[in-house]
């Protein structure tokens, strides 16, 4: 599955005048204090060819009309590919595609097609003490930003680019690089983990730099301060049980994990130790 | 949309004493040096079908083990110890990753579904604690005799009949080693991972080889107590 599944339509689809009717149970929370709870609405006139998100925001439009606080959820781009929206829907990370778990999608990706007339749909935001609920569905994410600070950068001269050519990087590991670096942060990984650990984001992080010359002289550190760093941030470690790659929306393979566990132990060895 | 900025109001997060992956290493060396004595383990079991001199003779052997160079029980006593470091590394660092998994989602879904996860690996926490008082059972039973009708004093062949001859008794051994066959199946695979051992190229085979381990075993510790059950041994 693509990242959109809008193929060319005929014209005459008749699918244009059908509508659906759901029913929608939401979570609810003020702010992160405050203790949340699932409320339900009835939502009609819904198409299926909405997004997750454009039924939301019918939601929304009809909570404003009745007087009611909107439901808050956290979106940008809308085309798969920022990593801002993301909800749990009926228990799967992004929906996951709802019918068949496999289908890699971000939540404003998945279409109402997705569901059938007369559906009863949950929606949860992540759960993680290390991404504490903003409200509603709305999560604080800075977590991710904070373990990127810690050493997923590499530093080089800025100025004139250099000439392309200037550092050849093998074709296998240019393409396990991108594969890692398709990564959105979005934390479908963290929300999907029986653990709550963030062990995925920070692999594909640690792999995308770590197979590319730049990444080297910055290697061993890296990998001993990002994952200092989500320890302390408060997520859980991880034990292998493969929930964060099937939630991926970008697939980022358990390969990545082992090759972090590779390059932290090998970096211990070599006296690598975080920065405190 | 609304939009909420909020400073100040997230928590510090309590520090992480010891790194997570620390944790997992520790975990997957100790479950190495555990599995390594399991193969051994299941290997003098299977004596059982040498027969009642064959088996006590093994036995005798393992506490004479290395003599005369070393007196008395000393090999064996080195090896009880170290089993013994492993397993209490083994249960510190689940205690420890299992407490932090809890610190780290204190309040679940209302609705949650899996997608990858296996029953093995869903189990290795309450399935561990499980094989853990089977083994203190286990090592009454047939290493001291505490708990069986043959007392201390009875041969480790006579120990061993009493309790297997007992479908009780079969019937935990049986659920106890069947959980070490799936703590086995995922532990195998996620030493591996741990390690930094696998890759895509190689995640098929480190599956498949966890399955044979572990099915391996899991018939191989089997074998001896039904076999003793249905009157094969005796």
């Amino acid at each position: 599955m693509t990242m959109t599944e809008d193929g060319p339509r005929a014209a005459t689809a008749p699918h244009q005048e059908r509508t659906m009717r759901v029913t929608l149970r939401v979570w609810r929370q003020e702010n992160a204090a405050s203790r949340g709870k699932m409320v339900t609405y009835e939502l009609d006139d819904v198409s299926p060819d909405m997004s997750f998100l454009e039924m939301l925001d019918v939601l929304n439009e009809q909570l404003i009309m009745e007087g009611q606080d909107p439901v808050a959820f956290d979106h940008d781009c809308r085309e798969g590919i920022c990593g801002m929206c993301g909800v749990m829907i009926n228990g799967r990370a992004h929906g996951n595609g709802m019918n068949d778990g496999s289908v890699q999608t971000t939540t404003c990706q998945l279409h109402m097609r997705s569901f059938k007339d007369g559906d009863v749909i949950d929606v949860e935001p992540w759960r993680a003490t290390a991404f504490p609920v903003i409200k509603d569905l709305a999560v604080d994410r800075r977590a991710f930003d904070r373990i990127i600070q810690a050493g997923g950068y590499i530093s080089v001269a800025t100025g004139t680019a250099p000439e392309a050519h200037a550092t050849p990087v093998p074709k296998k590991d240019a393409d396990n690089a991108f594969d890692a670096a398709t990564c959105i942060g979005c934390g479908a990984c963290v929300a999907a983990c029986p653990n709550a650990s963030s062990m995925l984001f920070t692999a594909a992080k640690v792999t995308h730099l770590g197979l590319l010359p730049q990444g080297q002289p910055e290697r061993n550190d890296r990998v001993v301060n990002m994952v200092t760093q989500q320890d302390r941030e408060g997520f859980g470690g991880c034990t292998n049980i493969g929930e964060c790659s099937a939630a991926c929306p970008k697939g980022i393979s358990m390969e990545t994990i082992s090759r972090l566990n590779h390059d932290l132990l090998g970096a211990l060895r070599a006296g690598a130790r975080p920065k405190s | 949309m609304t939009v909420t900025t909020q400073s100040g109001q997230r928590r510090a997060p309590k520090a992480a004493k010891t790194s997570s992956v620390f944790k997992k290493v520790v975990m997957a060396v100790s479950g190495i040096i555990l599995v390594l004595y399991l193969i051994a383990h299941m290997i003098g079991n299977l004596k059982a079908f040498a027969g009642r001199d064959e088996f006590n003779h093994y036995s005798d052997w393992l506490r004479t083990l290395g003599n005369p160079a070393l007196p008395g029980s000393t090999a064996l006593w080195i090896i009880r110890l170290v089993l013994l470091a492993a397993v209490a590394a083994h249960i510190w660092a689940a205690v420890s990753l299992w407490r932090q998994a809890k610190r780290a989602r204190p309040h679940g879904y209302v609705t949650k579904k899996a997608n990858a996860q296996s029953y093995a690996s869903r189990t290795m926490r309450w399935g561990g604690v499980i094989i853990a008082a089977f083994v203190i059972w286990h090592l009454l039973d047939l290493t001291w005799g505490a708990v069986n009708s043959e007392g201390h004093d009875g041969s480790p062949f006579d120990r061993m009949l009493a309790s297997f001859q007992n479908p009780v008794s079969v019937a935990f051994y049986a659920i106890a080693v069947i959980l070490v066959g799936m703590h086995l199946r995922h532990g195998i695979w996620s030493a591996t991972q741990t390690l930094g051992q696998s890759n895509r190229r190689r995640e098929v085979t480190v599956n498949y080889a966890a399955t044979a381990i572990a099915t391996v075993l899991t018939l191989g510790f089997l074998l001896t107590p039904f076999s003793i059950l249905f009157g094969l041994i005796d």
